[in-house]
Formats: C-alpha cells, structure tokens, sequence
C-alpha cells in the first residue's frame, strides 16, 4: 500500500502533463477536422465533377487506410518530399485529416438526410442555393449529425494515444517512460487505462449535455463508430 | 377590354428524359382568379406548378409574371420567386425551426427585414391561418393540418402577387382537411390570385371561379365550376369527374373548418 | 540501388506484410465474433448478474485506446504463457474487438422483432433452442452491415502490432524505408496496400450483405 502511494506521488505530476497534451491534441484535432469534414462534405454533395472528386478521393483515401500509418506518412514521408513538420505539426495535421474525413461523411449523411423538399422550399420563398445550405440545410444537418459528431469527439480522446510512436509528450508517452523507470508496465498501463476511461467518461457527460441542450424535436439520427 | 393577367403561359413544353409531360400548355390567370387544376396523378400538374415559379426549368415556350416574362435569359430567379408563393402536398416546413421562424427566415433572410419587424409581421401571418398560439412549436410538435397552414403562412408572410398550392391537403388525414381548405377559401375571399392542384371537389365548386382538366400533359377542357360539373364538353371529363367524386365523396363541406 | 531495384524490393518486402497483416485480422475478428457473440447474448439473456458483467467489460473496454488495451493484454500475456508476439497481438486485438463486437450483436439481437421468440417457444422450442436457430440466425444476418465496419476497423487497427515488433505491413514499411533512405514512398505505399486491402474487405463484405440479406 505505501508502495503504491509513494509510486502515484512520483507520477502523479507526469499523468497530469500527459493528460493535458492528451486534451489538447483531442480538441485541436476535433477542431481542425471540423474545418476540413464541413467543406469536403459540402463539396461531395453540392460540388462539381471535379470537387466532388477530390472531396470523395480525400474522404476514402483517409478512412481506408490506418490512422497509424497516417502518421507516419506524415511525420516520417513528407520531410522526403520538402515538407518537414514538427512532432505536434504531424500529430495534429494526422489526427486533424483521419477525423477531417469521417466528419465530413457524418455531416454528409445528414446533409442528405434532410429531404429534398427543404431546399425546394427553400428555394420557393426565393433563397438563392447559398442561402438556403447557409440558413436551412447546414442547421438542421449539424444537428443531425451532432450524435455522430458527438462519438467522433469522445473516440478523439482515445485516437489521440498513438502519437506517442512519433514521441509526443502525451498520457501513452509519459506511460512509456514510467514503464521503463520502474521496470513493471502493467500497473503503468492499467493506471493509464483508468485515466483514458475517465477522461472518455468525462467527455461521454459533456457531449450528451451538449446533445440534450441542443435537442430539436423532429431532428434525430443513428450513428456508428469507426 | 382586360387587365394585364397574373400569370401567363404560352405554349410551354417539358420533357424528363425521353418522356414529354409537358406538351404545349397555354393559360392566363387574372388577377383574384382562383385556378383549380385537376387531372390524372402522372399528368404534369405539378411540373407545370414548379415551371410557374422555375423550381423546374421549361424547355419550350414562354411564362410571364404580370409584365415580367420570367423565361426570358438572366431573370433573377430569387426576385420572381418572391412574388409567387407555393405550397407543397408535403408542407416541407424547416424542421429546425419553430412555426414562427419558418415565416420570418424568408423575411430577415431573403427580404432583409429586421428581427422586430419579421417578428411582427410573422405573428400577424399566423394569426391569419389561425395559429398564432402555436408560434413556439415545432413542425414535429404541429399536426399535418396546422403544417399546412403554418406553411401557408410562410408563402403568405412574402406578400406573394399570386399563390400556387400543389394538393395542399392530399397528405392529410381526412378529419384535418376541412381547417386548411377553411384557410384557403378565406384567402380566396379577400381577393389572392390562387392556382390550386387539388382534388377536393367540394372546394373547386364552392371557391374557384374556374376549373381546368389536365390530362397527359395538355388541357383538355376548362371552364366555370357549373359547366365542367354539369355539362362537361368531352368525355374524359365527365369520366374523370365521376371518379373522382366517388373516390373523394360528393362534398367536403360538411368536414368540420378550423375552429376559432 | 536502382530504381526498379528499389522499387521490386518494396514490392516484396510489403507482400511479406501482407500475409501477417491478414492472419492479425483473421484471428483479431474471429476471436472477436466468439467472444462478442457471448458478451452479446449474456447482455440479452443472460439475467442481472450476467448481463451488468457484460455491460460494464463492453463499458470499460471501449473507454481504453485499443493500443494501451494491446500493451497491457500483451503484457498480461506474457506473464502467463510463452506465446509468439504474432498470437499475442492477434489475441489481444480481438479481446479489444470483442467488447465492440458484442454491442454490435446485442443490438442486431434487440432488433429481430420479438414475435420470433415467442413463435419459437410456440412450437415448442426450449429458449436455448429458440436462441440458436431462431434468434441468433437471424440476428447474424441483421449484423453484417456494423459488423462489416468492425472489420474494417480491425484490419486497419492490426497496424497496431507493430509496436510489438510483428513484421506487418507498417513495420515492413520501416524496414524498406531504413533500407531505401525513401520512407515518403515506403509509407505511401503501405498507405496504398491497406487502402486496397479496406476496399476489399467492403466489397467482399458488402456482397456478402446481398447475399444474405434477411428480407422483413
Ligand atoms: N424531376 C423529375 N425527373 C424525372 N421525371 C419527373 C420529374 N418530375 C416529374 N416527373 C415525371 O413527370 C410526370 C408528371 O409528373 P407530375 O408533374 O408530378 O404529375 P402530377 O402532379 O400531375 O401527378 C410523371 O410521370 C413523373 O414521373
Ligand atoms: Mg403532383
């Protein structure tokens, strides 16, 4: 027992660094995916040939192959072609671009939930088709598509654990460490694993209140995890 | 000697694909006419309604709008559409706004009305379709009938020169029509120019002051109520109508109008 | 070395991959059906204690980051037996899997409608017998499509084993990118090979879902 008091006191402080780079990454990652997921899904749906194109190759090509290797195209590949990134740049250009492509086929989905007929009517009281996705579609898909948005937010926070491959200061790199100063990972590991469960449970409350807060009625979808 | 019409069509033709549902449709609506269309599903009634406002663009012949023709190249399509309302089979209320912001979107978005202002002429709309006290709902939270109206209301909060209704009440369960007809003969009374798609017979005598018969993309026939009803000149006509009011029942004037 | 050198020696080295790659998967999902398909039922079936037992391994797994799951089970593994880092890291992804996978069984045996459970007890089948050739049958079928995304997702996360040192399709990668001095086009073409290898999986499985489709 005082064993494993005196073993928390010593990493303690390292779990609390670890957890915040943890959260930061998840948040900019959510974030910086937002800003990819809506154009590219509005581009598959609304663009041109060629938008369209683009937007469906981006969206398969990053939800076909592992995150992991994702990240090594980036952080390992891309210096080999004149782009040198930092260890957070590729993690949060990584994590960013995977999440960037399952958003956007979230805000998809609920982009074509949405009955033809809103924008038919949208387009009755004269709206010009700007107008209408801006005042009309996107409202109504962002709901929709907010219980999707929701898991892929709660997910980031465990996405974000294999950025340690490229030492990113993070909960699973200062796990690492520990493990290999005091030479027993298990304990290491479980007690990471708590901190994840946590953190995911702590994410779990926020998303259903801001899900619950944001309820319309008539506006529901199911979702998947990926 | 005539005023200028509403609405005119000359000649207009619409094929999808190798299927011509449109085939040379000329009229003239004047204004505080009441239009009712009626004819066959699969005849082109409502593709002639989306042509009237360009949901559905014409591939031959020509529309005007009062002294506008709207077919011509580089018409602003969001202006034309401003002056003519539509109501759909489907309502298609925006689901993620109150009955309310269903009505002002249009006039902060669209017309560039302040918030106060929409807010206003917002509720002085429902209050015309008689839901006022129903402001705050949601469309999820309204009846097919009130949708309908609250729909009515949006078309109406744009001070439209001429309404089109696109079997406005054939979603609807029987006991909820008579309210929305009630709302439309109203409207009929103080003087909006209407064309009506719809298959209630009982509104197309009492209200319209003239009924066309549609059939596989032509007008058959038209003319007053009384005549089409008793003394139709060809027989698809007789036929149709006979159907129609066994299908429909002889009258729906007895269904119960909205109350209050 | 040339660049058709290079190129032949990527092409090899990654194929080897593959093989590994696959087996990861194979043995990651089946582990994972058996296991989920049990967590399923117990949720369903299985009374207070079973069901809350299953609930809460499904709850707790699926709040840990498949990774920190595979470094513990690996670990825990390790302790035990002497197993190859192959079978270790197979075996640990699909007890990760399986906690996804028996929310996926639970929920297609919720959906297959319950007048089936009482037609079967109506001829006369024990529940025992109504759960596997009734229930279950059916419950399979409605399963494909979330299953068939399960999948995906395992094969992408066998990458994981790499950390292991299992000489997959990633650590193949690293090694030719060590080899060649070329690791934008030894990464790019793993990318490549496991995009290919996930628009198989969706389309093998997709037909599968075609074939089987449980018309209600
Ligand atoms: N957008 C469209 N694309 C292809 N065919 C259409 C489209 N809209 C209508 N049609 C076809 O045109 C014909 C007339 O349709 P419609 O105008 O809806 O008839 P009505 O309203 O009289 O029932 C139908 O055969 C219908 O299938
Ligand atoms: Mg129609």
């Amino acid at each position: 027992m005082d064993e494993l008091i005196v073993f928390l006191q010593r990493v303690i402080p390292d779990f609390i660094e670890g957890t915040k780079i943890t959260l930061q990454l998840t948040v900019v990652a959510l974030a910086l995916g937002a800003a990819i997921g809506l154009p590219a899904a509005l581009a598959r749906v609304y663009g041109g040939k060629w938008l369209k194109k683009i937007a469906v190759a981006y969206i398969e090509l990053f939800r076909g192959t592992p995150l992991l290797v994702q990240l090594f195209v980036i952080y390992y590949g891309l210096p080999d072609v004149g782009i040198t990134l930092s260890r957070f740049g590729a993690a949060y250009l990584a994590l960013g671009l995977n999440s960037g492509a399952y958003q956007a086929e979230y805000f998809r989905g609920a982009i074509q939930a949405i009955g033809s007929g809103q924008m038919m009517a949208a387009r009755a009281i004269g709206m010009s088709q700007i107008k209408a996705i801006r005042y009309i579609i996107m409202p109504q898909a962002l709901r929709l598509a907010l219980p999707a948005w929701s898991n892929e937010a709660i997910a980031m926070v465990k996405y974000t654990a294999i950025v340690f491959l490229i030492a990113v200061p993070d909960l699973m790199t200062k796990a690492k460490l520990i493990a290999g100063r005091y030479f027993n990972p298990i304990p290491v590991y479980i007690t990471v694993a708590i901190i994840y469960i946590i953190l995911v449970a702590i994410a779990t409350v926020i998303m259903r209140t801001v899900e619950r807060k944001l309820e319309t009625p008539g506006l529901e979808l199911e979702t998947e995890r990926h | 000697m005539s005023k200028l019409p509403i609405v005119r069509i000359e000649n207009l033709h619409k094929k999808y694909g190798d299927t011509e549902v449109l085939k040379g449709i000329s009229l003239e609506v004047q204004e505080q006419e009441v239009v009712v269309i009626i004819g066959p599903s699969g005849t082109g009634k409502s593709t002639m309604l989306r042509c009237i406002n360009l949901l559905t663009i014409p591939d031959e012949g020509r529309i005007w709008l009062e002294d506008q023709e709207i077919t011509a190249p580089h018409t602003d399509v969001n202006k034309i559409r401003q002056r003519i309302g539509m109501v759909f089979q489907d309502f298609n209320l925006f689901n993620h706004l109150t009955a309310l912001g269903n009505v002002t979107i249009g006039l902060t978005k669209v017309l560039g009305m302040n918030k106060k202002e929409a807010h206003e002429k917002g509720m002085w709309e429902l209050e015309r379709v008689g839901l006022a006290d129903k402001a705050d709902l949601y469309p999820a939270q309204l009846s097919g009938g009130q949708k309908q109206r609250v729909a009515i209301a949006r078309a109406l909060g744009m001070d439209p020169h001429v309404m089109l209704f696109d079997e406005p009440t054939s979603a609807l369960d029987p006991e909820l029509i008579g309210e929305v007809l009630t709302v439309m003969q109203k409207l009929a009374r103080e003087g909006m120019t209407m064309l009506v798609v719809t298959h209630e017979m009982g509104f197309a005598r009492e209200v319209s002051d003239r009924i066309i018969f549609m059939e596989h993309g032509v007008i058959v026939e038209q003319g007053p109520p009384d005549q089409l009803f008793y003394a139709p000149k060809h027989n698809r006509t007789r036929e149709f109508l006979w159907k129609i009011t066994e299908l429909y029942g002889k009258d729906r004037d007895n269904a119960a109008p909205a109350s209050g | 070395m040339d660049f058709l050198q290079q190129f032949g020696f990527l092409v090899y080295y990654l194929s080897q991959g593959l093989g590994v790659t696959l087996g990861v998967t194979a043995i990651a999902l089946t582990t994972g059906l058996f296991f989920g398909t049990i967590l399923g039922l117990m949720r369903v079936y299985g009374g207070p204690v079973l069901s809350r037992f299953a609930a809460l391994y499904s709850l707790v797994i699926r709040g840990i980051p498949v990774i920190v799951v595979l470094f513990i089970l690996f670990f825990v593994i390790a302790a035990f037996v002497n197993l190859s880092p192959f079978l270790a890291g197979a075996l640990s992804l699909g007890i990760a899997s399986s906690a996804y996978q028996s929310e996926i069984i639970r929920g297609a045996i919720m959906s297959v409608p319950p007048g089936q459970m009482m037609a079967a007890r109506a001829i006369g089948m024990s529940r025992l017998k109504a759960i596997l050739y009734v229930i279950l049958p059916q419950a399979f079928r409605l399963a494909i499509p979330p299953w068939s995304n399960e999948a995906a997702i395992v094969l992408k996360d066998s990458s994981l084993v790499y950390v292991l040192g299992v000489p997959e399709i990633l650590r193949r990668a690293q090694y030719v990118s060590a080899r060649t001095h070329e690791p934008f086009i030894a990464y790019a073409a793993a990318a490549l090979l496991y995009f290919a290898l996930t628009f198989l999986t969706n389309r093998v499985l997709d037909a599968a879902e075609r074939r089987f489709r449980l018309l209600m």
